[in-house]
């Protein structure tokens, strides 16, 4: 077990035991500073992975703009609503409450991990096929950008149009509009 | 070496935790942290696979362009969750029950 394994695991039970405190924690300061946790334990594993061009692009979109959009739109939502909230949910009742939540997720992942089992990843075909061919290579930056340009061009534009979309819809739902209040 | 079993263990975890509180939470922001963990748990998977691909790069490729929606996705439900919040004076996705006054 060399080092790069055990960076491996610890990286993948910060990123797991990360998200387990955001969906217990009642507080959402917490679980929103909690997430950022997840998302760089994430963009770790996203390294061992060989994927160092994503990893980064993941660390400067979530935690660069996903989160701080997040923070503002909780600190633009009032303190005193989300205080009474939370304490409404009494401690006994939001352990009934949360039993179908919880039943539904751990099915799901007793489902989850026996389809897994049953897959075994390592013995696909083409996976041993491209480790005995073509070992994976670190530097794979400039083909991201070629496969960009030539293979994944029309994806890629396709994309651009619906980010445009996004950001006009955005802005004009959180335009402040007199006569519709 | 298993690690692509071990990438796939932790993106379902990743993936039951986001569906627990998408299903649990009665606030609109952290049902969105759900969604975003169950998006990120997917791109785990992507680029674990894409691992192997050299050649045509698709895992990383697809990885980018999810995170690319993901991000618009909650530009856009942000700004649902303001103007939800600036009508209804609440973010609590259960008590939203009107559709237009």
């Amino acid at each position: 077990m060399n080092i790069n394994q055990v960076l491996f695991y610890v990286m993948g039970f910060t990123a797991l035991a990360s998200a387990l405190i955001v969906a217990a924690s009642k507080n959402l300061v917490r679980s929103v500073f909690m997430f950022f946790v997840t998302l760089f334990a994430l963009a770790g594993l996203y390294v061992f992975a060989l994927a160092d061009f994503v990893a980064v692009t993941q660390i400067v979109i979530y935690v660069g703009g996903v989160l701080v959009l997040m923070l503002f739109a909780f600190m633009l939502s009032n303190k005193e609503t989300l205080n009474s909230l939370q304490n409404k949910t009494g401690n006994k009742f939001i352990a009934i409450n949360n039993m179908a939540a919880l039943l539904a997720a751990g099915l799901f992942l007793v489902i989850l991990v026996n389809a897994i089992i049953k897959a075994r990843p390592d013995g696909i075909v083409w996976i041993q096929h491209a480790q005995r061919v073509n070992p994976p290579r670190t530097d794979n930056l400039g083909n991201i950008g070629v496969n960009l340009m030539t293979n994944y061009l029309l994806p890629f534009e396709v994309i651009s149009i619906i980010l445009m979309m996004a950001l006009i819809g955005a802005v004009h739902l959180s335009r402040k509009e007199e006569h519709k209040l | 070496m298993s690690m692509l079993s071990d990438f796939m263990f932790i993106s379902a975890g990743l993936f039951c935790i986001g569906i627990y509180i998408v299903l649990s939470k009665r606030n609109a922001i952290q049902i969105l942290i759900g969604i975003e963990l169950m998006i990120n748990a997917a791109i785990l998977n992507l680029v674990a696979f894409g691992k192997y691909d050299d050649l045509a790069n698709s895992g990383q490729v697809f990885a980018l362009f999810a995170i690319v929606l993901a991000a618009a996705a909650v530009a856009v439900a942000l700004a649902i969750i303001l103007n939800v919040y600036r009508q209804y004076k609440t973010i609590d996705p259960a008590k939203v029950e009107r559709l237009k006054d």
